[in-house]
């Protein structure tokens, strides 16, 4: 996928001059985050769990070679094939052949973002195969030719009218005067639409929650149900997983399953928790005849022992993008590339270049509202700021940010000069405000004083007035 | 107690409260005095770095954290009238130095040492009522250094609990950022402005007459926006009300 993260800032004023994204952005609040509160409230040992998941996923990342290579064995021992990836391009090639040797014509997908980050759809459809999105938002974002725009909620910037409107123009086959109202009627059109393309699928591409290494098993969770028909009906199931999303044990996957589904949805579980071991065994009623999972590194091993490490205990749960503000200002198109909010300020930079994606560790106040709900306890704050020290080192940092800074930093450096200047600083200020108490418009403080007034300084300075008062006695 | 035996607390004022607003110096000194401190101001203090450390500029940081820490470590305890500058000194100091190093064990011992304003009356000198009165119905916004690193959300509610005739209207969102993130609001304005504008909305629904809130840079953002729409809301730092200084004019307000 082509970057637009460059363009950050403007992408970002267009998304909050769109009132379509605006009127979609604003449920997210009350959606989200109020049902994530109360999941967790309701669960008294969550804080606990939050710990456990951390520390799992640590464990795992001091020992990432081993815990694949196990994984490796049990996948081949199921009856099952490995593939590994070191790049986007290696994986759609491996896919690709992996198709093409099935003479495949369609292939069904499950919800997977790394397909996303790795491009598959689009070598799909150069080698001449379709694919077909079945979980209902992505399904709705591949028939407008767009990307997601939510790690778990896809179609998250679109209002159900946006989405009767593409129904109605795609599925032309159905009646011109059929009632699609109701997001229950849209749910049930989809649902029918997809039923034969599960049919027709050669081979189904899933992503994957989770990778067992004890047992070689595959985790996915959904809510509609369509990962299991993608993985079941065709021939061929390609599970496509980036290599830190390995657990030790079942127990260790059981543990972030509680996590992930609260964390993400507010809901105590996902309605569909599906764990895949090989293919079809003698006296199975069904899954596929061959099982292939392809582990993507994709720059991965290079974030491992850096500061970045911590990054990679995510479970793209979402909860640090409906949490964040900055997100529900501008959605999720606007960061530019496959991942948004906070976690994709941190994890963009690491995948496609500081140079590329400098713009997303910088937009943010720190408010820390990610961290605190991250189930994995990733310190992103801390790792945007890391990101920025990096800007900072190759002089990426906009000019004007650098120089101010410079400015600022000589005079803190210089109390008797900082002093004299804030004093006249404060005097200049207050004699512009005059009566009014505050000004409108102030040379250099235009990115203020566009969108609101600077209430005035009192007059003197602290330092003054304290002065004169132990002169004083 | 004899003065003596008084802690002696270092003020560490801001360069916001400095410039903009020493009346919220100046009631913060009312208050620890009340609360039994001796302060003092080391005339030599300006900024505690955060525009140099929330632009990655680790050298600068470093250097203004070491003036820092040499002029405020003498001091029983440092108090600042903002989460954000004291969430710097408190949880951010001691990162800036590699752990052994002996500026660490000095940015250690300052972190433990220091507080923002309200939390250190409440947690540290056991302040339960400042004597004040403000007749008014007010509303409090929870600044983010303050809230989520510092944890502080009980002591500001319970000490203005205790203030004569106030009123507190809880807004919703109360948690969420007002969009000022220092640099942020000048870096990206559009974004900066939709947050405050949310919460000009939410402290407005809120039906208070007064915005309280415990750092200055939150509150000059909600005032210059509330005051950009018109607003009538009264804006003010939570020092001013607990320390009963309400009769100046409050952020961006005059007496004329």
């Amino acid at each position: 996928m082509e970057s637009t993260s460059r363009k950050f800032s403007s992408n970002a004023r267009e998304a909050l001059g769109d009132s379509q994204l605006q009127r979609a952005l604003s449920n997210v609040p009350s959606g989200f985050v109020n049902k994530r509160a109360k999941a967790a409230a309701a669960l008294p040992e969550f804080e606990d769990l939050r710990d456990k998941g951390r520390d799992i996923k640590n464990h795992v990342l001091e020992h990432l070679d081993l815990y694949l290579e196990a994984y490796e064995r049990r996948v081949i021992e199921a009856g099952g094939h490995v593939h590994w990836a070191a790049s986007a391009a290696d994986a759609q090639r491996i896919i690709t052949e992996i198709c093409q040797a099935h003479g495949a014509k369609t292939v069904t997908k499950g919800k997977s973002m790394i397909s996303e980050e790795a491009g598959i759809n689009a070598a799909l459809e150069r080698a001449g195969i379709t694919p077909i999105e079945t979980d209902l938002g992505e399904y709705i974002v591949q028939m407008r030719g767009e990307t997601p725009s939510h790690l778990i909620a896809p179609a998250v910037h679109l209002n159900k009218d946006q989405i009767e409107a593409d129904f109605r123009r795609v599925h032309d086959h159905l009646p011109k005067d059929r009632v699609l109202e109701e997001p229950a009627s849209l749910v049930r059109e989809a649902r029918e639409v997809l039923r034969s393309k599960y049919l027709a699928a050669d081979i189904g591409i899933t992503g994957a929650n989770f990778l067992i290494a004890e047992t070689g098993t595959s985790v996915i969770v959904t809510n509609e149900g369509n990962g299991d028909l993608t993985q079941n009906l065709p021939k061929v199931h390609i599970a496509l997983a980036s290599i830190e999303k390995i657990v030790p044990t079942l127990e260790d996957a059981s543990t972030l399953i509680r996590l992930l589904a609260r964390s993400a949805t507010g809901q105590e579980i996902s309605t569909y928790t599906t764990f895949s071991t090989g293919p079809r065994r003698l006296g199975d009623l069904d899954g596929p005849n061959e099982y292939h999972v392809v582990l993507l590194d994709n720059g991965r091993s290079d974030m491992i022992g850096t500061e970045f490490q911590d990054m990679l205990r995510c479970i793209r749960c979402g909860a640090c993008l409906n949490h964040c503000p900055v997100y529900q200002a501008v959605g999720g198109h606007a960061y530019g590339w496959v991942y948004s909010g906070p976690m994709g300020s941190v994890l963009t930079p690491s995948l496609i270049g500081v140079d590329e994606a400098g713009h997303l560790p910088n937009a943010s106040t720190f408010c820390g509202r990610c961290e605190e709900v991250c189930p994995m306890r990733i310190p992103l704050p801390k790792m945007m700021r890391h990101w920025r020290e990096r800007e900072f080192e190759k002089h990426l940092t906009a000019k004007s940010i650098r120089s101010g800074l410079k400015v600022w930093n000589w005079f803190v450096a210089r109390p008797e000069l900082y002093h004299r200047v804030s004093g006249l600083a404060a005097k200049f200020i207050k004699a512009r405000a005059g009566k009014r108490g505050r000004v409108s418009n102030l040379p250099f403080a235009g990115g203020w004083t566009k969108h609101r007034d600077l209430p005035s300084p009192q007059g003197k300075t602290f330092q003054a007035i304290w002065k004169e008062r132990q002169k004083n006695g | 107690m004899s003065e003596k035996r008084k802690p002696r607390v270092g003020l560490f004022v801001t360069c916001l409260v400095d410039t903009f607003r020493p009346s919220v110096g100046l009631a913060t000194v009312k208050l620890l005095e009340l609360a039994g401190c001796k302060v003092e101001v080391p005339e030599k203090q300006t900024c505690c770095a955060q525009p140099a450390f929330n632009s990655g500029d680790s050298k600068s940081t470093r250097k203004i954290a070491t003036n820092v820490i040499k002029m405020f470590e003498q001091y029983d305890y440092v108090v600042v009238p903002s989460g954000s500058c004291a969430a710097m000194i408190k949880i951010h100091y001691p990162e800036l130095f590699t752990e052994g190093s002996g500026f660490r064990t000095r940015a250690d011992e300052l972190a433990d040492k220091t507080y923002e304003l309200v939390s250190f009356l409440s947690d540290v000198m056991k302040l339960k009522d400042t004597g004040a009165q403000f007749g008014r119905k007010v509303t409090y916004h929870d600044s983010c250094s303050g809230l989520r690193e510092l944890k502080i959300h009980k002591q500001p509610r319970a000490l203005l609990s205790k203030v004569d005739g106030l009123h507190l209207e809880e807004m919703a969102d109360a948690d969420v950022c007002c969009g000022f993130g220092g640099t942020f609001c000048v870096k990206y304005p559009d974004i900066s402005n939709d947050m405050v504008t949310k919460k000009a909305a939410n402290v407005t629904n809120s039906g208070a007459e007064v915005l309280l809130a415990g750092d200055l840079g939150c509150l000059l953002n909600i005032a210059g926006k509330l005051q950009r729409e018109g607003s009538e809301i009264e804006i003010r730092h939570i020092a001013e009300v607990l320390a009963g200084e309400t009769h100046i004019p409050a952020i961006g307000e005059t007496d004329q």
